[in-house]
């Protein structure tokens, strides 16, 4: 399995005041192509700080990164967005559509800013297809307010895909919603994954990172826990599970 | 990102706040609006003060007398009485390119007529007068060359005069008095109206020069010779000819006359609407920036609020120079559409100050133009600020940004 991400003694320092926080101390992490990766750890572990490195929103104050094998840490601001564009996916715990804008719209965003100039026809197909993906084609002209939370994650996801990235990097995709809708949206990164997609994710709730292959944990800006995630979960079976609950608690009330 | 997307998002982003987009707009709608009414309503008045000029007559070139000093007493302007018929027919016969010429004489006068009287004033004129300053009949005949040589008593009087000794008689064929001496009346001239000094030009009676010389001044002086040149080009020659020729009449004593052609009293006209005219659109273009300064702060506005948009699209990938063009592109259409508005406010205002006022008002194009230009320029140059600080804004930052 060819590694994907390499990081090498990765550092971050914020701030150049008196007290300087030394947010990721020295982090060294290979992620192959094809893996599921959870991120776990305290608020203020480092682990946002990291997923940001990961996500080249961010430069690493010292130490390599390995992106498909080219190095990223020297890039400038534009030259980063450009990676962004074209080879990473990003799934926030807010969502962060843009409001008063179709979801359709929504997805074709990265496709505008992209070096490559499409037809408007293509990113409107293109556009479709992604939200095929996250079954979402009868929604693509409905506005962020009148989708729930797990569509609206589902916008993202889509969004996240057009460009066909490599890697999916999720922070808490889940944190806001309930724990069927986390399931469903669980389900749609696993078949993503089956798929091929690389996948990094950010989470606190240990269920959830057991539908993940491997799960991380940080604390104090260091890597603490590197393991396989042994009984794996999978998310149509434990959809299952939870509807036949639901099923049965209607039934005795 | 295609410039027709920016387009799209600027205008979607304008529609999502519409209220504040329009009272942000006002600042330049009232602002443009204001440069082109001032602008038109001051280019109307400098066109009258050119018409009225124009009026006068063309290519015209007056000679004046000099002043007069006795016993230290300087008399001022035009008191020497040094210019004679003589100088006139001098200038007729010796200097080249001259169209028409006329030698004048001024008084005011009580005059008798019908059992009225009415006080105004006397002008001994040549034949020519009239073509020189573009003046028609409106009834009547002008007198003629016979009557010019022979000091003969005859008149035409302007339309006030008419009006106020004969006014329900014609005044054709009848004789008015002028110091108790009857001059019949062969002709009424058009009415001209008020010039630019606010004198009414038709308050008066036209008598041959060589009558009032004899009849009515007594004096052999003239006021003032009338000359009119062939050509513009001419102008200043005829000017300097003059000059030389009544020089050389005198036999090298001080210069005892004054020669002024019409360009100089049209400059010395106009430069005041001139000024006005700068000075209103001055005013008027302060509050142009004024409503610049509004749009800078409503897009600085807009650029805290709409952190977290900036965020997003940085996150996938948009550079900073895709978001520096965004709400610039808005900063410019906010300006450009409150330019436009401006123009038409502009144009309807000075239309109904004219209607209202009966003042002229002269729109320009290069004033609408030059307007429309400005705005534009206002809203790259007060939306390059916010635009910027979005574009160097952080996506990290603007991502967690609440």
């Amino acid at each position: 399995m060819p590694a994907i991400v390499q990081l090498e003694d990765i550092h971050k320092v914020y701030g150049s005041g008196e007290v300087p926080v030394h947010a990721v101390r020295g982090v060294s992490l290979e992620i192959g192509a094809g893996e599921f990766v959870a991120i776990m750890g305290a608020s203020g572990s480092g682990k946002s700080t990291l997923m940001n490195l990961l996500g080249c929103l961010d430069r690493p104050t010292k130490g390599r990164y390995l992106l498909s094998g080219a190095d990223v840490s020297g890039l400038d601001r534009n030259q980063l967005a450009d990676l962004r564009n074209q080879q990473l996916g990003f799934v926030f715990q807010g969502f962060n559509l843009l409001a008063r804008t179709t979801a359709r719209e929504n997805v074709e965003l990265p496709m505008l800013y992209g070096r490559r100039r499409f037809a408007s026809r293509e990113i409107r197909g293109r556009a479709l297809r992604s939200l095929d993906i996250v079954g979402l084609t009868d929604r693509a002209d409905h506005f962020p307010s009148q989708l729930s939370g797990g569509q609206q994650q589902r916008v993202a996801i889509a969004r996240a895909l057009i460009n066909e990235p490599q890697i999916l990097l999720a922070d808490e995709p889940t944190g806001n919603l309930d724990s069927k809708t986390a399931v469903e949206i669980m389900g749609v990164f696993q078949k993503l994954n089956d798929a091929g997609i690389t996948i990094v994710m950010i989470t606190h709730e240990l269920d959830i990172a057991r539908y993940c292959q491997r799960n991380l944990v940080m604390r104090d800006g260091r890597l603490v826990s590197d393991v396989p995630v042994g009984d794996r979960l999978r998310a149509p079976a434990e959809l299952q599970r939870i509807l036949a609950a639901e099923a049965k608690a209607m039934l005795t009330a | 990102m295609r410039f027709l997307n920016v387009i799209k998002v600027a205008l979607r982003a304008l529609r999502r706040n519409a209220l504040r987009s329009v009272l942000t707009a006002l600042g330049i709608i009232i602002g443009v609006a204001a440069v082109i009414a001032m602008v038109s309503i001051g280019n109307g008045a400098k066109s009258q003060v050119e018409a009225s000029i124009a009026s006068l007559g063309q290519n015209i070139i007056s000679v004046f007398p000099g002043n007069f000093t006795t016993g230290g007493v300087r008399g001022g302007f035009g008191s020497a009485s040094s210019l004679t018929v003589e100088d006139a027919q001098a200038i007729r016969r010796e200097v080249a390119g001259i169209a028409a010429l006329s030698p004048e004489m001024h008084d005011r006068a009580q005059v008798l007529a019908n059992g009225l009287n009415w006080n105004t004033s006397i002008r001994g004129e040549d034949v020519s007068y009239l073509d020189i300053r573009l003046w028609g009949l409106s009834e009547g005949d002008m007198f003629t060359e016979l009557d010019v040589r022979s000091a003969a008593k005859v008149c035409v009087i302007g339309k006030t005069v008419a009006m106020q000794l004969f006014p329900d008689a014609d005044p054709i064929g009848q004789s008015l008095r002028i110091r108790n001496i009857p001059f019949k009346i062969t002709g009424v001239l058009v009415g001209k109206g008020f010039n630019f000094f606010g004198q009414d030009q038709d308050d008066t009676v036209i008598i041959p020069y060589t009558s009032h010389i004899r009849r009515i001044a007594r004096r052999p002086n003239l006021n003032s010779i009338l000359i009119q040149a062939q050509t513009p080009g001419q102008m200043a020659r005829v000017q300097q000819d003059v000059t030389d020729l009544l020089q050389q009449r005198r036999n090298g004593r001080e210069p005892d006359f004054t020669v002024r052609n019409q360009q100089e009293l049209a400059e010395a006209a106009t430069a005041t609407t001139k000024t006005m005219t700068v000075l209103l659109g001055a005013i008027a273009g302060v509050s142009l920036i004024v409503g610049g300064i509004g749009i800078m702060n409503i897009m600085l506005v807009s650029v805290t609020e709409r952190t977290r948009e900036i965020g997003i699209r940085l996150a996938v990938g948009a550079h900073g120079r895709d978001v520096l063009t965004q709400f610039l592109v808005e900063a410019i259409i906010l300006s450009v559409m409150g330019g436009a508005l401006g123009v038409l406010l502009g144009v309807g205002a000075s239309q109904l100050v004219s209607k209202l006022n009966n003042w002229p008002v002269l729109v320009s194009p290069a004033a609408i133009f030059g307007a429309v230009a400005f705005s534009a320029a206002i809203g790259v140059f007060f939306g390059f600020y916010p635009a910027r600080k979005a574009a160097r804004l952080d996506p990290i930052e603007a991502l967690r940004y609440e």
